[in-house]
């Protein structure tokens, strides 16, 4: 393995191979300010192909667009192209991949053989990572795509640190492992509750999230011909939904791991929710690496975390088997305890007037907070509020409308705002 | 033309007998240690005394080894796939890419059965694994008549195809039945979660109750009704399938000896003279379902059914 530490001029030990924070994007905003927010690699969907057939996805030329703003900060995007192919799905895949390839895109993300095989005869120049959805567990597994020629492996959800650690011995490829986000309960790729329930593939993009549905627990009797309820109607019906992942506080164990790749999952989440993760789990490895005998975690990015979480989080496999508590029963998420009230479009430095797109109702009076890569947060009232033509508002009630205000701070272009939600 | 293997899953080695006798040309047996959803719990001994029994009415024996392997379950597999080998099995069925390293690297002689379950759903992913070293491909349960016969026409490796039983629709790692229980407070014994118990969930707005157990390899949940084809062989028979499976997870030893010999007698027909076949197609249907356990309806599972995404 790379040597990944060094020591400073001080003495001091200093991380030189930070992993990359790889962030989700479903639309090219989204893309932007994950990169903009300290991403270094975005994974995209494209319009087919993928899974999350309800995200916005990218077409080529936004695709390409996405690539050549990416290039500018040095970030890398890859294209999700991990379902479970059908007979079907043949049609125009080398084509696709050839496309993705003369975007410019580093990498696709795979599980079928299938795609594997095309993309290495159609777009040569594209890395393949191979999908969660393969449930990749052990190290045996990986060794074998590894041999096929593989970059990158993306492990289960399942595997926990101290099976990490095995496979980075026994193996030199590069590993990607889930950090933050929505989970599946089952193994990935191995759940076809939805083409039962509902008649949509899981594993080409339908999947209906049945997983998070109630249930009710019964027995049948010796003889099959009766059942009976094990809980009472009052009790909280069975339930499956996984609290969402977190492991900020396992950065430092996963940097020194070697883990190549930490992964944010959420493509279909906001912008507001994609900047706020990004930008916490980017001081903190940045925070980790600079000098990681004597990090400590800040109180500060964890509540900043919970600002745009609409779960309970938990650490789940990564050092031991989730029990109960790392399952929800009889709540089905949560709304977040801030919303995304607006973002930055510009801001003066002689007025100290700051611009806005509204991305939520608020009005003077109210507590707002600016984050962003370049500030400290701060929280303000918002004063007198006027729209783009300097009438003075008593809200900002229109998604989108452009507002302004005194901010008291400095802030700049694509910084956000949010509020605490009541 | 050749008629396809009959594919059953004994509980228990003299069930396989019995099986064999009712018209199984090949077993699938195996461990819960390394097997995934068995109808019986074979050990070594039990793998041995199948073999005997099998091979010496020139019957097949394959054994699932078709877990979602973790490391510290690798340390065991090498010595389990020795002993397959020197045990003369037929076939291993593996789903893990880390069973056929370790096959290659322990008995490269052996064959091997791709059976992942859910994701055998296309042709070209069925010769790549042919090309790996597996020599059949079980398809997944999700699949048309279509896509199977298109899938057929297409193969380089065998292919099997489930006819009769129960499906798995989720497997987690997690003890989602322990977690309940511990939630509620009332935790139950390990074996209040197992399969001895007929434990389902009920989903109130489907009308359906999903059969849910656990064991080692986590929990899992089953489809609401078994698949039942008896009535519908004709278009695997024409297409060449190479193994037709009845899957005996939940269910008795002298159900599945019922179940195989109606198979056995419906598919022997349809090559006598399938006129006679598409008559008696109505009995063979009612005659499963004369034996279905009260709790579970048969349906043609995915074979008539169109899926969007």
């Amino acid at each position: 393995m790379e040597k990944t530490a060094v020591k400073s001029a001080e003495g001091k030990r200093v991380i030189t191979k930070k992993p990359e924070l790889l962030a989700p994007a479903g639309n090219l905003e989204k893309l932007k300010i994950a990169v903009h927010y300290g991403a270094d690699a975005v994974f995209i969907g494209g319009r087919e192909f993928g899974l999350r057939s309800n995200a916005g996805n990218f077409s080529m030329e936004e695709m390409a667009e996405g690539v050549q703003f990416a290039k500018k900060y040095g970030a890398r995007i890859y294209v999700t192209t991990n379902i479970f192919a059908h007979n079907e799905n043949m049609e125009g895949l080398e084509e696709y991949l050839k496309g993705i390839e003369e975007a410019g895109v580093a990498g696709i993300i795979v599980a079928d053989p299938l795609i594997i095989e095309a993309c290495k005869r159609a777009a040569p120049k594209l890395e393949i990572h191979l999908s969660t959805q393969q449930s990749l567990t052990n190290w045996q597994a990986v060794k074998f795509w590894k041999e096929e020629g593989l970059e990158r492996v993306v492990l289960a959800r399942e595997v926990g640190l101290q099976e990490m650690l095995e496979m980075k011995k026994n193996v030199d490829i590069e590993i990607e492992t889930f950090i933050h986000g929505a989970m599946c309960i089952a193994y990935s790729g191995r759940c076809v509750l939805s083409n039962h329930m509902t008649a949509r593939d899981s594993n080409r993009g339908g999947c209906c999230q049945s997983c998070r549905w109630d249930y009710f627990l019964y027995e049948d009797g010796e003889d099959m011909t009766s059942s009976e309820a094990l809980f009472a109607e009052t009790d909280s019906p069975f339930a499956m939904s996984p609290k969402d992942l977190n492991l900020i506080e396992s950065i430092p164990k996963l940097v020194e791991a070697g883990i190549d790749s930490l992964k944010i999952e959420g493509r279909m989440k906001s912008i507001h929710y994609v900047a706020t993760v990004v930008s916490v789990y980017r001081k903190v490895i940045d925070a980790y690496c600079a000098d990681p005998d004597n990090f400590k975690i800040k109180r500060e990015w964890l509540e900043e975390l919970a600002k745009c979480a609409n779960r309970p989080a938990a650490p789940a496999f990564f050092e031991n088997t989730p029990g109960y508590k790392e399952q929800m029963f009889g709540i089905h998420g949560e709304k977040p305890a801030y919303d995304f009230a607006g973002l930055v479009l510009d801001y003066d430095p002689e007025t100290e007037i700051v611009t806005l797109q509204q991305r939520n109702f608020f009005r003077p009076g109210d507590e707002v907070e600016f984050f962003g890569p370049e500030i400290d947060n701060f929280t303000q009232k918002v004063d007198k509020l006027w729209d783009e033509k300097g009438r003075e508002l008593d809200a900002a009630r229109h998604p989108l409308q452009i507002v302004k205000f005194k901010a008291e701070k400095p802030v700049y272009r694509n910084n956000m705002m949010r509020k605490g939600a009541f | 033309m050749k008629k396809p293997e009959l594919l059953v899953t004994p509980v228990s080695p003299v069930n396989g007998e019995e099986l064999i006798k009712a018209g199984a040309t090949a077993l699938l047996i195996g461990e819960e240690a390394y097997g995934l959803r068995l109808a019986g719990e074979f050990n070594r001994e039990d793998v041995k005394e199948t073999v005997r029994i099998a091979h010496k009415h020139g019957v097949k024996v394959y054994v699932a080894v078709n877990a979602l392997f973790h490391n510290d379950m690798l340390n065991g597999l090498p010595d389990y796939i020795k002993f397959l080998s020197e045990a003369n099995v037929d076939a291993v069925v593996f789903g893990d890419p880390g069973v056929l390293m370790t096959v290659r690297e322990t008995a490269p002689d052996m064959k091997l059965h791709w059976n992942t379950e859910t994701t055998a759903t296309n042709w070209y992913t069925a010769n790549y694994w042919g090309r790996k070293g597996a020599k059949r491909a079980v398809l997944a349960r999700e699949l048309n008549m279509d896509a199977i016969l298109e899938i057929k026409e297409n193969a380089e490796v065998e292919i099997e195809v489930q006819v009769q039983g129960m499906t798995c629709m989720f497997q987690s790692r997690r003890t989602l039945l322990g977690n309940y229980m511990e939630f509620q407070g009332k935790d139950l014994k390990v074996e209040g979660r197992s399969k001895d118990r007929s434990l389902y969930l009920h989903d109130p707005e489907r009308e359906a109750k999903y059969p849910v157990w656990e064991d080692k390899n986590g929990t899992h949940i089953m489809s609401p009704k078994d698949i039942c084809i008896i009535d519908e062989l004709e278009e695997l028979l024409e297409g060449k399938i190479d193994s037709l499976k009845i899957d005996g997870i939940l269910k008795d030893g002298d159900y599945l000896v019922k179940a195989t010999k109606l198979y056995r007698q419906a598919i022997d027909l349809y090559f006598e003279d399938p006129d006679q076949y598409d008559e008696k197609r109505e009995y063979f249907l009612d005659e499963i379902k004369k034996i279905q356990p009260p709790n579970r309806d048969v349906d043609t599972g995915f074979f008539f059914k169109e899926t969007v995404y």
